[in-house]
C-alpha cells in the first residue's frame, strides 16, 4: 500500500512501521515539521530530554537492553553537534541507534543559514553509515534502509540528515516490504571448514579457554544460549570482556570473570598461559591485550567476528572465522558433536585445577573497615540487595564502572549498559532512562561516580517527568578517582585537578526538582538505606559518600604482561615506569 | 616517544602499547574499489585513510557504470602487509563500497596515468625536449614559440623518468591524474 504524504509524515510513519515505540529528542526550528506530526499521533512516544546528548546515550541504553534500534531526534546545529558524543560512543560499542536530524531548507544549505552545520561532514567519522535526503521521494526508503544498516552486520549508529523543506514537500511513501534494502548484506554463516578446523583444536586443547565480548550481546539472546551450551557440553573456562558480561552467567561454573586491564587475577592468568584462546565476538582491545608481544605467547587463536576489520588488526589469529555468532556457534556445536564430542578431559582437569588454585588469590579482596564505606563494600552489598530482581545496571566511567563489573553479577545479556571503547562520563545517566522506558516495571540502577554523574546530570528532569523511577546509585569519593589513581601511579601523586570541588548536597539536588536524595557515610546504615531507595517509586539519587582515596584492583600496570598484575597497594611501589605514561 | 627512548617495537615500558608484533616490510599496493556514486562517498574513503594514518600515493576516480550508478576508485598506497589487509577490510566495512580488489595480489595488472607537461624554453632545449618527447611517445597538445604541453600516458614509473628529464630543459608545470588500474586477462 503506497500514499501522498509530507516528508514529515512519512518520517513518523516509518518509524511506525519499523516497529519503533519511543523516541527520545528535543525539537527546534530545523525539525518543527516532525514535531508536529509527533504531536498529532499517540503510537510513539516521544521522550523529551534536557539535552541532545542525553537523547543519544538513552537510545543507546534502549538499544542495549531491548536488541532493537534506538531512535533520537535532534534540530539542525546545535542539536546534531550535541549528538557527536553519543554517535562516537555508539561506533565505538556496536550499538545500533537512528539519529534523524533536521537541516535548514536545501536552497539555503551551503549560505551559513541559521543554525547550519554540515551535519553529515560532522558525523561521517563517527556513524557508520549517513545520508542527507534532499528529495522527499527518497525519504521513506531511506528510513528503511537506515534501520537495516543499523542492525545488519556489526551493528552501529546511522543519522539522516533531513532539510526543513523535504520535511514539507510531498511524496508517495514506501512501506518497508516495498523497498530494496541495496547490496549491503554482511555473510552471518562461518566458513564450514575453518569451524571444523576449531572443532578439531578444542579436541586436542590442553589447556583451552574462551574469550567472549560484546559481540555475543550483538548477535541476541540465541548467542548467548548457544555459548552457553558449548561451555557446558565441553568444560572449557569462560572469560569477557567489560562489553560481553551476562552472555554466560556469573554463576555458571566455568565463568572466571572479567579479563583485561582492571580484569580478575584468575582470567587473566589463564588468559596468558592457555593453549587454545576461542576469541568469540571480542575486538582485541588494548585494555585485554596489555603489552602486546607478551599476549598469551603460546596459544593458538581462533577468532570469531562478524567485521572482518576486527580479525588480525591486533593479534594475529591462527583460525578466522567471520561470521555472525549465532550462526557460528550452532555449526560449531553440530561439527564438534557430529566428530563425537571429544575433548581432552585428563589436561582439561589439570586446567581447572590450575585456574582454580589460581582463584585462591582472591584478587576481589579487600578490607572494610568500621567507619568508612568502602567503594568495594558498597557494591557488594547492592548486589546482595537486588540480585534476584528483575535488575538492569547502567553505569558512569571511572574507578566506579570498574568495581560495577567485579563486584556485580549479571545472570543474562543485555542487562549490563556501559561506555567502553569510548568511556564516555555522563553516559550512565540517560541510558538508565533509556533502560527504564524500555523496561518500565525493571529496577534500573545507574552505577556513578559523583563527577561522571554531574556530566548529564540535567536528565533529571526528564526522569521526573516521565515518572522514570531510576536509581542513581553515587559512588561518592568526592574525586575524579580513576584519574587520581593514575596520577597516583604515573605521576608522582601530584593530583593535578582531579579533584570533585564545590559538589551540591546531593539530597538538596534531588529536592529541587521533586527526587528523593539518600545520603549514608556509615557502613552499619548502607543496607537500610539501599533498602530505601529500592522502596522508594520514583528517581532517587543515593549519594554514598565512600573512602576517597580507594585504587581499583587488579591493575596491569605498564611494562607487565598479564601474568603481572598488581594485586594491591604494597604491590604498587614503583610498579609504573615514567615512560608508561606516554599511553592512555 | 622518542624522548621517551621507547624503540621502535618495543613494548618493554608499557602495558598498553599497541604495536603489534607483524612484518615490517613495507609494500605498495594499487586497490581498486567500487563504490556507490553518491554524494560524500570519496569523502568516505578519504577519511578513513587520514582518520586511520594510512598513505594516499595516488588516488582517481570516476562513475565507470552511468546505469548503476558505480564509481571506480584506484588506490595506490604503502604499508606494512598487515595495515594493508586492515585497508581492505576497512575499506569494505564502508556502506557504499561494493568491493574491493587488490591487484598488486591478484595476479597480473595493468597500470597507467596521464600526465601533461608544460616545457618552456628556446633554442637547444627547445629541440632537445622535442625530440626526448619523441622518445617518450609523448605528444604535443598545445605549443607557442617559447613553450610546449606534451601529454604522455604510461605507467607512473615512466612519466617520472619523463618529468626528470624535462626538469632541465625548461618543466614549470605538471599535472597528473594518478594511477588508473585494471587487472589483465579475460576475467
Ligand atoms: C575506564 C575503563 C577501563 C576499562 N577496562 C577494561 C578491562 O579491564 N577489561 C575489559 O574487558 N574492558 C575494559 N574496558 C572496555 C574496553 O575499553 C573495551 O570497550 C572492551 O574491552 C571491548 O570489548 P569487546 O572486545 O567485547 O568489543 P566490542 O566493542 O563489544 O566489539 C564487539 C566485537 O564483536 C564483533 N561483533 C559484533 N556483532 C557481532 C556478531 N553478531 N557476530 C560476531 N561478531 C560480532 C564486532 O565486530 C567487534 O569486533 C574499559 C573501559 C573503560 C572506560
Ligand atoms: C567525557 C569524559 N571526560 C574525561 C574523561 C576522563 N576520565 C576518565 S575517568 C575520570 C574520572 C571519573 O570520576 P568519577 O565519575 O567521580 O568516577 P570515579 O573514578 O571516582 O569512580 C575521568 C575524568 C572521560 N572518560 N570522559
Amino acid at each position: 500500500m503506497t500514499r501522498q504524504m509530507t516528508g514529515a509524515k512519512m518520517v513518523v510513519q516509518a518509524l511506525k512501521d519499523q516497529g519503533v515505540d519511543t523516541v527520545f529528542g528535543y525539537p527546534g526550528g530545523a525539525v518543527l515539521p516532525i514535531y508536529d506530526e509527533v504531536f498529532q499521533q499517540n503510537d510513539i512516544r516521544h521522550i523529551l530530554v534536557r539535552h541532545e546528548q542525553g537523547a543519544v546515550h538513552a537510545a543507546e541504553g534502549y538499544a542495549r537492553s531491548t536488541g532493537k534500534v534506538g531512535v533520537a531526534l535532534v534540530t539542525s546545529g546545535p542539536g546534531a553537534t550535541n549528538a557527536v558524543t553519543g554517535l562516537t560512543d555508539a561506533l565505538m560499542d556496536s550499538i545500533p541507534i537512528l539519529v534523524i536530524s533536521g537541516q535548514v531548507p536545501t536552497f539555503l544549505i551551503g549560505s551559513d543559514a541559521f543554525q547550519e552545520a554540515d551535519t553529515v561532514g560532522i558525523t561521517r567519522p563517527c556513524t557508520k553509515h549517513n545520508w542527507l535526503v534532499k528529495d522527499t521521494a527518497q525519504l521513506s526508503q531511506t528510513i528503511h534502509q537506515a534501520f537495516h544498516v543499523a542492525s545488519a552486520g556489526r551493528p552501529g549508529p546511522v543519522l539522516i540528515d533531513i532539510p526543513k523543506d523535504v520535511q514539507f514537500a510531498t511524496a508517495t511513501y514506501m512501506p518497508p516490504q516495498s523497498i530494496k534494502i541495496g547490496h549491503y548484506n554482511p555473510q552471518v554463516k562461518g566458513d564450514l571448514a575453518a569451524i571444523a578446523e576449531l572443532a578439531e583444536a578444542i579436541e586436542e586443547a590442553e589447556c583451552p579457554i574462551l574469550y567472549t565480548g560484546g559481540g555475543v550481546i550483538n548477535s541476541g539472546p540465541g548467542a548467548s544460549q548457544l555459548l552457553r551450551e558449548l561451555v557446558e557440553a565441553t568444560g572449557i573456562p569462560i572469560t569477557s570482556t567489560l562489553m560481553g558480561l551476562g552472555a554466560y552467567p556469573a554463576s555458571g561454573k566455568h565463568w572466571l570473570g572479567m579479563l583485561g586491564m582492571h580484569g580478575l587475577y584468575e582470567a587473566n592468568m589463564a588468559m596468558h598461559d592457555c593453549d587454545l584462546m576461542i576469541a568469540v565476538g571480542a575486538r582485541f582491545d588494548d585494555r585485554i591485550t596489555g603489552r602486546i608481544d607478551a599476549f598469551s605467547p603460546n596459544s593458538k587463536k581462533a577468532h570469531i567476528d562478524i567485521d572482518p576489520s576486527s580479525i588480525n588488526k591486533v593479534i594475529r589469529t591462527d583460525i578466522p572465522i567471520i561470521g555472525d555468532v549465532g550462526h557460528v556457534l550452532e555449526d560449531l556445536l553440530k561439527v564438534w558433536k557430529s566428530r563425537g564430542r571429544k575433548t581432552n578431559k585428563e589436561a582439561l582437569s589439570k586446567w581447572r585445577a590450575k585456574i582454580d588454585h589460581w582463584r585462591t588469590v582472591d584478587c576481589l579482596k579487600f578490607d572494610q573497615g568500621k567507619t568508612i564505606i568502602k567503594p568495594q563494600y558498597a557494591l557488594q552489598r547492592l548486589e546482595a540487595l537486588t540480585k534476584d530482581r528483575d535488575r538492569y545496571i547502567c553505569t558512569e566511567v571511572g574507578q566506579h564502572q570498574m568495581w560495577a563489573a567485579q563486584f556485580l553479577r549479571f545472570e543474562g545479556p543485555n542487562r549490563w549498559m556501559t561506555s567502553g571503547g569510548l568511556g564516555t562520563m555522563g553516559y550512565g545517566f540517560p541510558a538508565s532512562i533509556g533502560v527504564q522506558m524500555a523496561h518500565p516495571d525493571a529496577l534500573v540502577i545507574n552505577v556513578a561516580g559523583e563527577a561522571s554523574w554531574l556530566m548529564n546530570m540535567q536528565e533529571l528532569g526528564t526522569a521526573m517527568q516521565f515518572r522514570l523511577p531510576v536509581k542513581q546509585f553515587i559512588l561518592n569519593n568526592e574525586r575524579l578517582g580513576m584519574v587520581r589513581q593514575w596520577q597516583e601511579l604515573l605521576h608522582g601523586e601530584r593530583y593535578s585537578q582531579s579533584w570533585s570541588e564545590a559538589l551540591p548536597d546531593f539530597v538538596k539536588l534531588a529536592e529541587a526538582f521533586g527526587a528523593k536524595g539518600i545520603t549514608c557515610s556509615d557502613p552499619a546504615d548502607l543496607d537500610d538505606a539501599i533498602m530505601e531507595m529500592l522502596d522508594h517509586d520514583g528517581p532517587v539519587i543515593f549519594d554514598c559518600l565512600v573512602e576517597k582515596h580507594e585504587n581499583c584492583f587488579p591493575m596491569i600496570p605498564s611494562g607487565a604482561p598479564h601474568n603481572k598484575m598488581l594485586l594491591g597497594e604494597a604491590s604498587t611501589k614503583g610498579a609504573i615506569e615514567t615512560s608508561g605514561a606516554v599511553l592512555v | 616517544m622518542a624522548a621517551l627512548h621507547i624503540k621502535k617495537g618495543s613494548t618493554k615500558h608499557s602495558a598498553y602499547n599497541l604495536r603489534p608484533t607483524f612484518s615490517d616490510v613495507q609494500e605498495t599496493h594499487t586497490l581498486a574499489v567500487l563504490v556507490e556514486n553518491e554524494p560524500g562517498v570519496l569523502a568516505r574513503v578519504i577519511g578513513l585513510f587520514s582518520g586511520r594514518g594510512y598513505n594516499i600515493e595516488s588516488l582517481t576516480v570516476a562513475e565507470v557504470d552511468h546505469q548503476g550508478h558505480l564509481s571506480r576508485i584506484t588506490i595506490v598506497t604503502t604499508g606494512t602487509p598487515q595495515v594493508i589487509e586492515q585497508i581492505k577490510a576497512q575499506l569494505g566495512r564502508i556502506v557504499s563500497v561494493h568491493d574491493v580488489h587488490d591487484l598488486t595480489v591478484e595476479g597480473r595488472s595493468v597500470e597507467r596515468e596521464l600526465g601533461l607537461f608544460k616545457v618552456s624554453g628556446t633554442g637547444d632545449k627547445r629541440i632537445e625536449a622535442l625530440r626526448l618527447a619523441e622518445i617518450f611517445r609523448a605528444n604535443v597538445v598545445d605549443s607557442t614559440l617559447e613553450s610546449f604541453i606534451f601529454e604522455i600516458t604510461g605507467a607512473p614509473e615512466k612519466i617520472d623518468a619523463f618529468a626528470d628529464l624535462m626538469r632541465p630543459l625548461g618543466l614549470f608545470e605538471v599535472a597528473r591524474t594518478g594511477v588508473a588500474a585494471l587487472s589483465r586477462g579475460a576475467e
